[in-house]
């Protein structure tokens, strides 16, 4: 959680929140953030961290692991209308890439801003050349677009 | 079972004389009378209202209130773990 915290001001630029859940309740999160997670990002944890004790939340969005009685490390993408645009979940020992969440923010807000006319290609970043499907696209993706341009 | 208690697995209790199970090495079998929830990109995210702690305090979130914004939604598997 500390790495989201510290990526926490590129997301506000980008008009997104975090929210953050644990099935630990929000006395343990005061706990956490005020004795270890503080020493790790200046000021704290900088959103909300909501407490799932039963695991409701978890279960909704296909994040809970019965057995264990935890949630699984689930990120998800939630755009303006409440819809989601993308979901990653991984087993608990295996921690995530936040630049890879602000990538494809990035990515979904593009293809709001063009209502949907653009697409982004693998690996597109800001800046970068984007597709705009139609009949002319059609078996013509390698004359605007190769594997060679992601980087 | 060695070095219970240190790795990103939480060893949880059992009943029934069964020993605790380590999760990660075995695959859990679903019951079959669970209920199985879950979404998938293109719905709509789940609406929740929950306790939370923020900034000092404790206060309440309702998903639903963040509707006009976009939102990164973390779930991990527990305060205190390691990564």
């Amino acid at each position: 959680m500390s790495a989201v915290a510290a990526n926490y001001e590129t997301l506000q630029k980008l008009d997104a929140e975090v929210i953050s859940v644990s099935v630990d309740s929000h006395f343990v999160h005061k706990m956490w953030n005020d004795h270890e997670l503080v020493k790790m990002v200046e000021g704290g944890v900088p959103f909300p961290m909501v407490a799932d004790q039963a695991g409701n939340i978890g279960r909704a969005y296909g994040c809970w692991d019965e057995n264990q009685g935890i949630e699984l490390r689930g990120r998800f993408i939630i755009d303006p209308d409440g819809v989601i645009q993308a979901m990653e979940v991984l087993t608990p020992p295996v921690g995530r890439k936040i630049d890879e969440t602000v990538r494809q923010l990035q990515a979904f807000q593009h293809v709001r801003a063009t209502g949907g006319k653009e697409a982004c290609p693998a690996g597109w970043q800001p800046g970068k050349a984007t597709l705009k499907p139609g009949p002319d696209l059609v078996g013509n993706v390698w004359k605007v677009w190769n594997p060679s341009m992601e980087d | 079972m060695s070095n219970e208690g240190a790795s990103c697995v939480r060893v949880t209790s059992s009943v029934g004389g069964s020993e605790s199970s380590d999760t990660l090495t075995q695959a859990p079998q679903p019951k079959e009378e669970v209920k199985k929830m879950g979404v998938t990109v293109g719905q709509k995210a789940p609406d929740f209202t929950a306790p939370a702690y923020f900034k000092g305090g404790f206060t309440s979130v309702k998903l639903s209130d963040y509707l006009g914004k976009w939102v990164v939604l973390c779930f991990y598997p527990g305060d205190f773990t390691f990564v």
